[in-house]
């Protein structure tokens, strides 16, 4: 599947397009086939995103996969750092990036 | 310590005014991505892989007690309660919002703080020699000629557009703290006749094609010192290569053309430059000079010290260097506890530091390259006291120079120009190889996640780089590096490895080492003594 | 003071515009040695103009990219030399570079797109002070401390 990142501009989160927005959690990111220049483009210009760009995922259970490890770090936040990250409460959640 | 006058401090008010300005067109859609990189690249922000990240520049590393709880404070109320040391003698904020930043900044504007050029292809943050003031082996200060150069730099408006970024280091002694040579330009003060001058070497760096800088001038007084500076960028500026980023450094036109052709152009453009009197008077570097002036030492202290407490001569022998004055010490915090993020240090960290550095210290503190924190003068009458209230607070690590006293960027897990992870690596390699560190005496291990090198992973006894193989971190170990006055590249051993490969692979060339060093032999001088082949045929054979 | 000569150019002279067009420096050493205006492009080197500053009123300066830098030696060399005619910066110019612009002698700008004028009266009014000498008017900080 493609799906479509990119980070919030005023904040800098990184965000994943859910169809009809912006998510912090890539578990709610949808495959955007072929329409994903088309929707960075105008999301882009709306300021509703910063430097959007698609990525291949695998759709798995717990939802889309990113295929290279940055945008699973990404997704998660620092292995290092579990805490920061977005599953705090998973001491294991850095393994998922891997 | 440097203060500022209402000139300074007017420029830096203006600049944080600057980039309100600028932040309020980028958000209403004046200002394209595009272009507004540029510019909050030139104020040290970026856009990293989980947030924007502001590097705020630490002039020459030395920052006083009230200029660091500042950070404390930015960390704990705009952060996540931490800051990053970096390699450049600066402290990066990883959690930052863009709608922040101009906040931020006049908070730091309050202390006499900013991130200017603390990023972009303009000059960027002066270094030195953390042990500035201190050391016994230096000639001279060497901050007052960085701070200089700090104010010549600041938006000049020729070289705010260079083809890529430059980076400017001053030293004052022989032996060499701040990996001169690897920078753009590396000025080391000596003197000749009574009269103090910059050896002037451009043309070094580490990145992707790592060149130690060859010397241009042997000596350019004060007088002449910006000329000259000018005269070395503006050849830069007009013939340095803006067709291929990777090429566009300068130590690539100093190649290129030649250490020889280089100096004829410079030697041409400083005669023109020379006669415009760009030049700050004598009576300019006087000013700046009366502000470091050496603190009022206690010339009875006594310099026993009672080394009862085994722990602490530990500390004390690894972490504690010698100071011109009699009676007083440099301390050199670590910020490399076994297992922990090098360079990290947390909001309360940073304020006991700053605790510190106000009672026992003159009310002075450094940050090194090797992102380790500095009390500069302290009494050794107190380093006993300093020494338990670092052990408190986790920050007693007594490592200085070995093997767990680990440079790393930051790696993927921060890093959008990062191939693979530099941390988790190094805190593998600190927990194996803790037990063993003492043994194994000075080995400078250094890691970059790619291949622009913060790691500095071209002048580690042992370097290490991450690349990306196909989707999967790799790691490609090298041997013989140094950016001390020894300088030297180092050489990649072979094919790399994966995270334990690599772990495996420096037990084995350890063990060698081990094995091979004659009486007082660190790493780096048996691998220069026997080469590359006895630790190739142990990690490969 | 700001004077808009044309559409799109800036000008901060109080002769009269150029109306000459600009040839290029090729053709300006090689036959129209009578030319009063010139055209460098980014890579050209502005020290082969230095033997006819006297006879030309216009050098307009290209900027393909705000990101090629080269073009501020070029105008700081030129005014080193004495040149006093229209100095142009042309192309690639924002309101955040025309400060920096006009530090290194330009006093003319003629940008690809149009620069908000309220943003620009605040990009040059912003700093009192200027750390180092240029090719401007601006005392240098050293100077004002020192006298």
């Amino acid at each position: 599947m493609k799906i479509l990142t990119g980070n919030d501009l005023p904040t800098g989160d990184v965000t994943w397009w859910t169809g009809s927005g912006w998510s912090r959690h890539i578990e709610d990111a949808i495959d955007v086939g072929d329409q994903g220049e088309a929707i960075a483009r105008a999301e882009e210009g709306a300021r509703r995103v910063n430097v959007p760009y698609v990525i291949d995922a695998t759709p798995t259970a717990d939802g889309p996969r990113p295929a290279h490890i940055k945008d699973r770090i990404r997704a998660l936040g620092p292995t290092v750092r579990v805490d920061l990250t977005l599953k705090p409460a998973d001491p294991a959640a850095g393994s998922w990036v891997i | 310590m440097y203060k500022y006058d209402q000139y300074d401090q007017s420029i830096v008010d203006a600049r944080v005014d600057e980039f309100r300005d600028q932040v309020t067109r980028r958000l209403a859609g004046q200002l394209t991505e595009d272009q507004f990189k540029p510019l909050r690249l030139m104020n040290g922000l970026y856009l990293q892989l989980h947030a924007y990240m502001l590097r705020v520049a630490i002039p020459y590393g030395t920052l006083d007690s009230r200029q660091m709880r500042t950070l404390a404070s930015i960390a704990r109320d705009y952060d996540r309660d931490y800051g990053h040391f970096t390699t450049r003698q600066n402290l990066q904020f990883n959690w930052i919002k863009l709608e922040d930043t101009p906040d931020i900044l006049a908070r730091l504007a309050t202390v006499e703080m900013h991130a200017i050029q603390t990023s972009g292809n303009c000059i960027r943050n002066i270094s030195s020699d953390q042990f500035a003031g201190a050391a016994a082996d230096e000639v001279a200060d060497p901050r007052p000629w960085a701070e200089l150069i700090r104010q010549w730099s600041t938006f000049h408006p020729e070289f705010s557009y260079l083809p890529r970024k430059f980076k400017i280091a001053v030293i004052a002694s022989d032996e060499d703290r701040a990996a001169m040579r690897l920078h753009d330009i590396g000025i080391q003060l000596v003197e000749r006749d009574g009269e103090l001058g910059g050896r002037i070497y451009v043309g070094g760096g580490m990145g992707r094609t790592p060149m130690i800088a060859p010397l241009i001038r042997d000596f350019v007084t004060a007088d002449d010192l910006m000329s000259y500076l000018e005269a070395a960028l503006r050849v830069y500026n007009r013939y340095g290569r803006r067709d291929n980023m990777y090429k566009a450094r300068i130590k690539i036109l100093v190649h290129e053309i030649g250490a020889d052709e280089y100096r004829r152009q410079v030697e041409e453009e400083f005669l023109a430059v020379k006669a415009l009197g760009i030049d700050p008077p004598a009576a300019e570097l006087a000013r700046i000079t009366a502000m470091f002036a050496p603190p009022a030492f206690d010339t009875d202290a006594p310099d026993a010290v009672d080394r009862s407490d085994p722990d602490f001569a530990v500390w004390l022998d690894q972490n504690v260097r010698a100071h011109k004055q009699l009676g007083h010490a440099i301390v050199t915090i670590s910020l490399k506890p076994v297992g922990g993020i090098p360079g990290d240090a947390s909001s309360a960290q940073i304020d006991l530091v700053a605790d510190l550095a106000e009672r026992y210290s003159f009310d002075e503190l450094r940050v090194t390259h090797a992102q380790n924190l500095v009390l500069p003068h302290v009494r050794k009458a107190d380093l006993y006291t300093i020494w338990q209230q670092l052990t408190d607070a986790g920050l007693a690590e007594a490592n200085l120079d070995l093997v767990t006293d680990i440079i790393a960027c930051p790696g993927l897990d921060y890093c959008s120009l990062a191939n693979a992870r530099s941390i988790p690596l190094a805190q593998k390699i600190a927990v194996r190889f803790a037990d063993r560190s003492r043994d194994l005496g000075e080995l400078k291990l250094k890691i970059s996640g790619c291949i622009n090198a913060c790691g500095h992973h071209h002048a580690g006894h042992i370097g290490i780089l991450g690349v990306d193989k196909k989707g999967t971190e790799n790691y490609q170990l090298s041997f013989g590096g140094s950016g001390a006055e020894d300088v030297s590249l180092a050489k990649i051993t072979g094919p790399g490895f994966d995270e334990d490969g690599v772990v495996e692979a420096i037990e084995r060339a350890t063990d060698t080492y081990v094995a091979l060093r004659e009486e007082g032999e660190r790493f780096l001088d048996t691998y220069r003594r026997v080469g590359m082949q006895p630790f190739k045929d142990a990690i490969y054979g | 003071m700001v004077e808009s000569a044309t559409e799109t150019t800036l000008r901060f002279r109080d002769d009269e515009p150029h109306d000459e067009p600009a040839v290029t420096l090729d053709a300006f050493l090689a036959e129209q040695t009578n030319a009063t205006a010139v055209r460098l492009e980014a890579g050209e080197d502005a020290r082969a103009l230095l033997p006819y500053l006297d006879r030309l009123a216009l050098v307009e300066v290209s900027f393909p990219t705000f990101r090629d830098g080269r073009g501020y030696s070029a105008g700081r060399v030129l005014r080193e030399a004495g040149y006093t005619g229209e100095l142009r910066a042309q192309g690639d110019v924002l309101v955040d570079q025309l400060p920096l612009m006009r530090r290194c002698g330009f006093d003319s700008f003629a940008p690809q797109a149009e620069i908000d004028g309220e943003a620009l009266r605040r990009s040059l009014d912003r700093y009192d002070f200027r750390y180092q000498a240029a090719a401007d008017a601006a005392v240098p900080v050293w100077k004002l401390r020192h006298g």
